[in-house]
């Protein structure tokens, strides 16, 4: 058995796991963190999307012990005070999801393409790096509208701040 | 997955320890590869050493032509190394069209060429740029590193530590991307340095990657595209399987060739 301890959205957390045990499966069983999904459990579909350490990464492709001592952001993490997060509020605004099964993976991912590409992301580079989230439902084309309006809000409150 | 026991070293020496210290332990760099194949069961290692939080195999080194990359760089590092780009630009395309984000963000240079994938990126990277593969008992080239599929010259517990190359004077690398998993259904790397062109091939071999000599030849006469046409790539010595036959493969292999050359000119 592993003892694990982590910051999962701000909060400090700890448990014991057997070594196997998949981060997504520590989250999802053992802390009841049932946003983030399990779509294809071989690394393709990308609904397993959490940031380790401000990372995107798949959690279906990770121990739960690799993770110890690291600071986790799942889905639930994004909103605060009552108040979707801005990408959160994108896709909803923009009708990014059907059934919403790769919602919490797609807005993950989003969140961390947005951090790195800021206001400078264009339509190509989001597709491109929408490689390893797969949708069964939208045909991505809103996926990619919600992302590029988050990423022109979110720069745009960026700028207000300054 | 089986069961294992999961450990996790702070240094080379303790992660060489620990694994031969197992009954059938297996090194764990970034996970991309080695979690997928525990899960479905195909390997079930007793224990797993953890690398990545040893120090000493991270990092990026660039002095003069001179590049040195930690085993446990990450692709999405090398992909966004302004020190790589500044030297060796191509290196830097090859990993950002590794996988997908969050793979490349897990995934690392050492795993990979351990691994040795006959459809992995870096080790066509590796035979053309002449690299060499730095272990913690000795310095193996890349020639003599990349055996054949999924085989290297590495030793039980043998652990790499970094690569280093020559960075050359120009190179470029072009894959054809299976459209479903983004490994390479061939991908060609030219590189034109002082000794001359080398083209190292992956995803399309049947013994895993290789130099196309014959290719190098006829570039280091003339360095054009067009001087590639006259050059047969043989079937018989290509991979065929549900995602394409060898014929397919090697008439991929040229075009990819013709393509990275454009690119390099
Ligand atoms: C969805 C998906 C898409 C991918 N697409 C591509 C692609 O397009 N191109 C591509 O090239 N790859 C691709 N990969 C593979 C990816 O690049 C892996 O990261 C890589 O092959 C293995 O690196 P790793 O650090 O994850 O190694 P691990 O999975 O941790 O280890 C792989 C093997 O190497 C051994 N090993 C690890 N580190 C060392 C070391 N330092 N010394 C000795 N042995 C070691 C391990 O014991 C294991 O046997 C993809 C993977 C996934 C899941
Ligand atoms: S569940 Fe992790 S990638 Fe699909
Ligand atoms: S909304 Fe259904 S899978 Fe994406």
């Amino acid at each position: 058995m592993a003892s694990i301890s982590l910051t999962v959205n701000g909060r400090q957390i700890s448990g014991e796991a057997e070594d196997r045990t998949l981060l997504v499966e520590f989250l999802r069983g053992d802390l009841g963190l049932t946003g983030t999904h399990v779509g294809c459990d071989t690394s393709q579909c990308g609904a397993c999307v959490v940031h380790v350490d401000g990372n995107a990464v798949k959690s279906c492709t990770m121990l739960a012990a690799q993770a110890n001592g690291a600071d986790i952001k799942t889905i639930e993490g994004l909103a605060g005070g009552g108040e979707l997060h801005p990408v959160q509020k994108a896709f909803h605004e923009n009708h990014g999801l059907q059934c919403g099964f790769c919602t919490p993976g797609m807005i993950m991912a989003a969140t961390d393409m947005i951090n790195r590409h800021g206001a400078s992301l264009d339509e190509a580079t989001v597709r491109a790096e929408l490689e390893g989230n797969i949708c069964r439902c939208t045909g991505y084309h809103n996926i990619v509208k919600s992302i590029l309006a988050a990423a022109a809000e979110m720069s745009g409150t960026q700028q207000a701040a300054e | 997955m089986y069961e294992t026991n999961y450990h996790r070293a702070s240094s080379v020496a303790e992660a060489a320890s620990l694994v031969s210290g197992s009954d059938d332990g297996k090194l764990l760099s970034g996970g991309q590869t080695l979690i997928p194949t525990m899960k479905q069961r195909l390997a079930s290692p007793s224990d797993v050493v953890d690398l990545r939080h040893i120090a000493e195999l991270k990092g990026i080194t660039v002095s003069g032509s001179n590049v040195k990359i930690g085993a446990g760089t990450t692709h999405a590092e090398v992909a966004q190394s302004a020190e790589i780009n500044g030297v060796c630009p191509a290196l830097c395309g090859l990993a950002a069209h590794i996988g997908d984000p969050h793979v490349r963000n897990m995934g690392t240079i050492g795993g990979s060429i351990a691994n040795n994938d006959p459809a992995a990126d870096y080790p066509a990277a590796m035979v053309a740029l002449e690299a060499t593969i730095h272990t913690n008992s000795r310095d193996i080239s890349a020639a003599d590193f990349f055996v054949g599929l999924f085989e290297t010259a590495l030793g039980d517990n043998e652990i790499v530590t970094a690569v280093s190359f020559d960075a050359p004077s120009r190179a470029a690398y072009q894959k054809f991307p299976n459209p479903a998993s983004r490994y390479a259904m061939a991908g060609v790397f030219v590189a034109r340095g002082s000794s001359g062109t080398r083209v190292g091939v992956t995803g399309a071999g049947s013994d895993g990657v290789f130099r196309a000599s014959d290719m190098e030849a006829a570039l280091d006469a003339n360095f054009s595209a067009g001087s590639l046409e006259s050059i047969n790539v043989d079937p018989s010595a290509m991979l065929a399987d549900m995602h394409g036959s060898a014929e397919y493969r090697a008439n991929l292999v040229k075009v990819m060739a013709r393509r990275a050359v454009e690119a390099a000119a």
